[in-house]
């Protein structure tokens, strides 16, 4: 997904480039705009919308959750404010639509527990028959407090005594700096939050959550907290609607409303902050100028739709990434990278390109020194997995000492998947019991594993497709650094402690350090191979399984693995499963092999080599079949 | 106050409208099941399938040709919906096929409301089910006994499709598991074509049965489609008969609520379908892995 691109190149050498220059627009705006046709109220409109958007960026844009009951949070902050300043003589407007916000975050908060409890098209569904609840409950139950369908007239406009002179911001171009205002504060934090850890971690869950998952991260808990920001923001938007047209309407609750949020989105961009800004301001002039100039009539909302259509059908970025595409090809950059927290790691790369070229090969952060204490790191016993009547692993006893370097071997349907499966508690054993370092983990979340310092790299790659190389290893390292969860919203990337030294320790490790700031979908096979090894060795794990490591490679790149994974042993634990037994034979001290999901044998390299109950394995019953 | 004739009659409500649920949920879920495509346009194909018929009805004053008209002019706007634009994104994010099928149900909606207006309109029910019948009881309006039965056997039809028949087959395993059935050599793109309309058509169907009990307006599969997510979601999804069980739990938590306050109708829904939630994630008659 790509983001305000241009700006971002230039904010290399100005950090705060696009807040600089979201201040300077929205200055200049009513000077500029009253000639383009827009009048004042439609500009503040926009402004509600465009803050409204804001929260809905970050969960739909950002961290993928399409959401279509919005309105709900919209409604009830709106409904919160202006009830205290109509009905219950409060007469602080900005204390009040704080409140309105709060209660809509409280509110966002109660939905996600519930709403989150699925993903993708349930998610949505669910979305939409909570808002629906709320417009209900807001037209009959509520109907005392929120006017029914009357709604709140009287809402009053914002004034600030500050000692020697009143602020009141009445109406048009005066209301306009108050919104304006509030707008700003929003896109600050706003870009904070998407420039933090959390935005980070944010962006890996609507590329692949699976991953986000398995290198650490409590997804679930940042899922709430964006759907949380997403209701905050749009309970204050809710507030300003009130204050704006002095009446609180009852439509802010109804379907639409979230559905033309969506829309303006969609049509503007996701993902870019700045996407539901720009489509607000399509729709509302499109509106007035389909309906007015061009005497369309109630038609103009189908003219919308096609465009809308067109836009999810031709242009997935919306207006803003069409314009960030045109830019990069315009000026022959290239454009396709997803740059949410492109310029917190920007200013970063400068500094680590430096230090990278003094010193090549960067040390291990510390407690990855490979020991060599006596005794297994993991002990599984008696470990079964069964679906349904099929026995995948069965009574498996398997144990690894500090510091060895096993492989696995066995036929296709030997069960070695299934096996690291469990052993990460990807899956839940039938029976059996897992035993890491001293501490029993059967039936913990794959999450806790990882943090507890076990991991694996998957046979098939799970990487987080829309970002770079260095994006990929951030998100992998900030697991380790940060722990599953934690809420540093404001907090830069660039100063989480250890985090630039990880990620450049993993870079060459894998020897991807050229390629750091490539999207993953231009690399290589080969290269997304070492990325999927990287992913794993980033969260610094004591023991790492790896998944067929080499599967797929040409025998140039199988030797390069090789070596990348020789280099890796040093500082740990290491399991691999592969059908490169040449491979694996020089590289492992000890193999164990798996049949039927049993443990046929284990012994060193040479052993296995000369086995006949091996061979039998694997050739079947060849042997007989010449003998005969 | 609550009397049981009252009560009695608005359970029957619930078995009209629950039975209606569950042919719509039908639809939605068996093309989610086997596309992978959650129709946001699928309340706009109820609501074309009820003008589709009015038009027809117009012309012939036949209720019978009004609902052959009715459903295949859904059945085959679904087919060259599939055709035109759902087919290029089956590769593509779950939110753009969102996207994409809640914009082209604005562009339905917007289309009927251009050519019929807002005004609503009114199909009447077919001679032969006019007026009230006298139940022994009670008296209840023939029609919604009627509506019962017809949505009965359609659903009958359906299972046999699904269960009796080749495609039907085909369809059951490509909800199991998609990419094994193509690697069978089954043209899969085919029968999501063919899927796509029978789903379509459900709704459509259930658009002009639905004609004469609540007048049309261009505005009247919104709150269907909600209620069959609440329908799906309850059910399971992709489960055939996840969707019948669940609209007749939702029919009748809807009329049976709206008997003591119609505002709480939805809370209760939701109220239900957050339970569901709770204890059976995936639904009552839903597996796990169906996402």
């Amino acid at each position: 997904m790509s983001g305000p691109m241009p700006k971002q190149a230039k904010s290399r050498q100005l950090p705060y480039l696009i807040e600089i220059l979201t201040a300077a627009g929205l200055i200049v705006a009513p000077v500029l705009l009253p000639h383009l046709g827009f009048a004042p109220n439609t500009v503040n409109r926009i402004l509600v919308w465009g803050l409204f958007g804001l929260g809905f960026d970050i969960l739909f844009g950002f961290t993928g959750l399409l959401s279509f009951g919005q309105s709900a949070f919209y409604g009830t902050g709106g409904f919160v404010a202006a009830w205290l300043l109509t009905r219950a003589g409060f007469g602080n407007v900005l204390g009040a639509l704080i409140i309105g916000m709060i209660a809509a975050a409280a509110t966002g908060y109660l939905v996600g527990l519930i709403a989150l409890r699925r993903t993708g098209i349930y998610f949505a569904m669910i979305t939409v028959a909570i808002a629906e609840v709320f417009f209900f409950v807001e037209f009959n139950p509520l109907a005392d407090f929120t006017g029914g369908e009357n709604g709140l007239p009287g809402v009053p406009t914002p004034s600030f005594d500050l000692g020697f002179i009143t602020l009141h911001f009445t109406d048009g171009w005066s209301l306009y700096q108050f919104i304006a205002l509030c707008y700003f504060i929003g896109i600050v934090i706003a870009l904070r939050i998407v420039r933090s850890p959390v935005g980070a971690i944010f962006s890996a869950i609507r590329d692949n959550p699976l991953r986000a998952t398995a290198v650490g991260h409590n997804i679930h808990g940042y899922k709430l907290t964006a759907f949380v920001i997403a209701a905050a923001y749009a309970g204050f938007a809710g507030g300003l609607l009130g204050v704006l047209q002095a009446f609180m309407p009852p439509d802010a609750f109804t379907f639409d409303t979230s559905g033309q949020l969506v829309m303006q989105t969609a049509i503007g961009g996701r993902g870019t902050l700045f996407g539901p800004l720009v489509g607000a301001a399509v729709w509302l002039f499109l509106q007035d100028f389909l309906q007015a100039a061009m005497g369309l009539g109630a038609a103009w909302k189908l003219v919308l739709g096609v465009a809308f259509v067109a836009l999810v059908c031709f242009l997935r970025g919306g207006i803003v990434g069409g314009l960030i595409n045109l830019f990069g090809f315009v000026t022959g950059k290239r454009a396709a990278a997803p740059a949410e927290e492109a310029p917190a790691v920007a200013g970063q790369h400068a500094a680590e390109a430096e230090i990278a070229e003094r010193t090549p090969v960067v040390p291990a952060p510390a407690g990855t020194k490979r020991d060599h204490r006596p005794g297994p790191i993991l002990q599984a016993t008696g470990l079964t997995k069964r679906y349904g009547g099929l026995v995948a692993n069965s009574d498996l006893d398997f144990s690894v000492n500090h510091g060895e370097l096993r492989g696995i071997i066995g036929p296709n349907g030997a069960g070695k998947s299934t096996f690291f499966k469990m052993l990460t508690c990807e899956i839940a054993p039938t029976s059996g019991r897992i035993v890491f370092e001293g501490r029993d983990i059967t039936g913990q979340r794959i999450t806790d594993v990882c943090q507890l310092g076990l991991t694996k790299s998957y046979q098939v790659n799970q990487l987080f497709a829309g970002l770079t190389v260095r994006q990929n290893l951030t998100i992998a390292a900030l697991a380790k650094l940060r722990g599953k969860f934690r809420l540093d919203l404001f907090r830069k990337l660039s100063t989480v402690k250890g985090l630039s030294r990880q990620v450049e320790h993993t870079l060459h490790l894998v020897n991807l350090a050229a390629r750091a700031d490539t999207p993953v979908a231009e690399l290589a096979y080969g290269e997304k191979r070492r990325l999927e090894i990287g992913l794993a060795l980033a969260t610094s794990p004591r023991l790492l399984l790896l998944d067929e490591p080499l599967a797929g490679m040409s025998p140039r790149e199988r030797i390069e693995t090789v070596r990348l994974l020789k280099a890796i042993a040093r500082d740990r634990t290491m399991i691999i499963i592969d059908h490169d037994m040449d491979s694996l034979f020089e590289l492992v001290e000890r193999v164990t092999v798996l049949q039927e999901g049993r443990v046929l044998l284990e012994g060193t390299p040479e052993e296995i080599r000369t086995n006949a109950a091996v061979q039998e394995a694997y050739l079947g019953g060849v042997h007989g079949e010449i003998a005969a | 106050m609550i009397s049981w004739p009252n009560l009695i009659s608005q359970l029957f409500n619930g078995l009209a409208l629950g039975a209606l649920l569950a042919l719509i949920s039908s639809g939605l879920t068996i093309i989610y099941g086997t596309l992978g495509v959650l129709n946001l346009a699928h309340g706009a194909m109820f609501m074309i399938g009820g003008y589709a018929g009015f038009v027809a009805f117009q012309y012939t004053h036949s209720f019978i040709i009004a609902v052959i008209a009715g459903s295949l002019f859904v059945m085959l706007l679904g087919i060259a919906m599939e055709r035109v634009i759902i087919r290029h994104f089956y590769q593509r994010p779950h939110e753009d096929q969102l996207l994409v099928t809640f914009g082209l149900g604005i562009c339905f909606v917007e289309i009927v409301r251009l050519i019929f207006s807002s005004q609503s309109q009114i199909v009447p029910p077919p001679p032969l089910f006019q007026g009230i019948t006298n139940l022994g009881f009670m008296f209840y309006p023939t029609y919604r006994l009627a509506v019962v039965g017809i949505v009965a056997v359609a659903l009958g039809a359906l299972f046999l499709v699904l269960y009796r028949t080749r495609l039907g087959m085909i369809v059951r395993a490509g909800i199991e598991d998609s990419v094994m059935v193509d690697s069978l050599g089954i043209d899969v793109y085919r029968v999501f074509m063919v899927v796509f309309g029978i789903g379509a058509m459900a709704a459509g169907f259930a658009g002009i049965i639905n004609a004469p009990v609540v007048s049309l307006t261009p505005g009247v599969g919104d709150d269907i489609l909600v209620e069959t997510f609440v329908v799906v979601v309850i059910g399971g999804v992709g489960s055939f008969p996840g969707a019948i069980l669940g609209g007749l739990i939702a029919g009748e938590i809807i009329s049976v609520t709206s008997m003591f306050n119609p505002g709480y109708a939805y809370v209760m829904l939701f109220a239900a379908m957050t339970l569901v939630l709770v204890v059976r994630p995936h639904g009552l008659l839903g597996v796990q892995g169906r996402e």
